[in-house]
């Protein structure tokens, strides 16, 4: 240690200052809707100059596959639970009104009509102001997704020891 | 309500979060002083635009409303701060 001693108040001041607002949030849901929402915040927070963490699970990770691509998952129950839950951001269902469907491709042509951003935007419009985007390991290999199938921008591969790290240290924390 | 700036920006027909998103990265252009006019049709922006200069520290100069053919054009006005 040196021997310059830093007033701890003044310290913290210039800490506080220096360090910018915190948000996780962490992306269950792999329905259209809240999906959108998700990158709403996402982006919205990050463009107020805070930092935002995305933390995909389960049915988020839907939201940041790559679109057509099949998991390679080596056993055949993975293999087939793969093949049923179809990912990308174009493949999202709605969380109401799907109708197999019709519903959500209504949704989609409003949403068109009114210019308003699909997912494919949101996401890229995320990456694009800095969001970092976590993958959960376990719900990986649970869901028989292989990261190769996922697009490349995502930051980090962790368990909920990553996310916890960022969630006490964050001022938002949101579960989607 | 005329207030002056040195820049605009058209976010017109554009909806939440794309007003703020396209304000944070014009400001960036702008240098200490200067003041953004940012021109929207979602009324959102009442609410948005002076939460937003709170959080980043910005300063929120006003907003003007004006009826342009049956739809309101919402002008908020945002002075850089840093």
């Amino acid at each position: 240690m040196s021997g310059a001693k830093l007033d701890p108040q003044v310290a913290l001041a210039e800490l506080q200052a220096s360090k910018p607002e915190r948000v996780t949030l962490v992306v269950l849901s792999g329905d259209m809707d809240r999906v959108m929402a998700a990158f709403i915040i996402a982006t919205g927070a990050a463009a107020m100059g805070m930092r935002v963490t995305m933390f995909f699970t389960f049915w988020g990770l839907n939201a940041i596959r790559r679109e057509g691509v099949q998991g390679g998952a080596k056993d055949w129950l993975r293999r087939m639970f793969g093949y049923l839950n179809r990912g990308g951001a174009d493949s999202l269902p709605l969380s109401r009104f799907h109708f197999w469907g019709l519903g959500t491709r209504m949704m989609k042509l409003v949403m068109k009509q009114n210019r308003m951003p699909g997912i494919a935007e949101l996401r890229e419009m995320a990456l694009d102001l800095g969001v970092r985007f976590i993958a959960c390991t376990t719900t990986l290999g649970l869901m028989g997704i292989t990261k190769d199938t996922l697009i490349g921008e995502v930051d980090q591969f962790a368990g909920v020891s990553t996310y916890l790290a960022e969630a006490r240290e964050a001022q938002v924390n949101l579960f989607i | 309500m005329a207030i002056p700036s040195d820049v605009k920006l058209n976010t017109l027909g554009l909806f939440c979060p794309m007003p703020i998103i396209k304000t944070s990265k014009k400001i960036k252009e702008l240098t200490v002083g200067q003041v953004l006019e940012v021109v929207s049709d979602d009324e959102g922006i009442k609410k948005d635009m002076p939460a937003w200069c709170e959080t980043t520290g910005h300063e929120f100069v006003g907003l003007a409303e004006e009826s342009n053919g049956g739809l309101i054009h919402y002008k908020a006005y945002v002075r850089k701060a840093k």
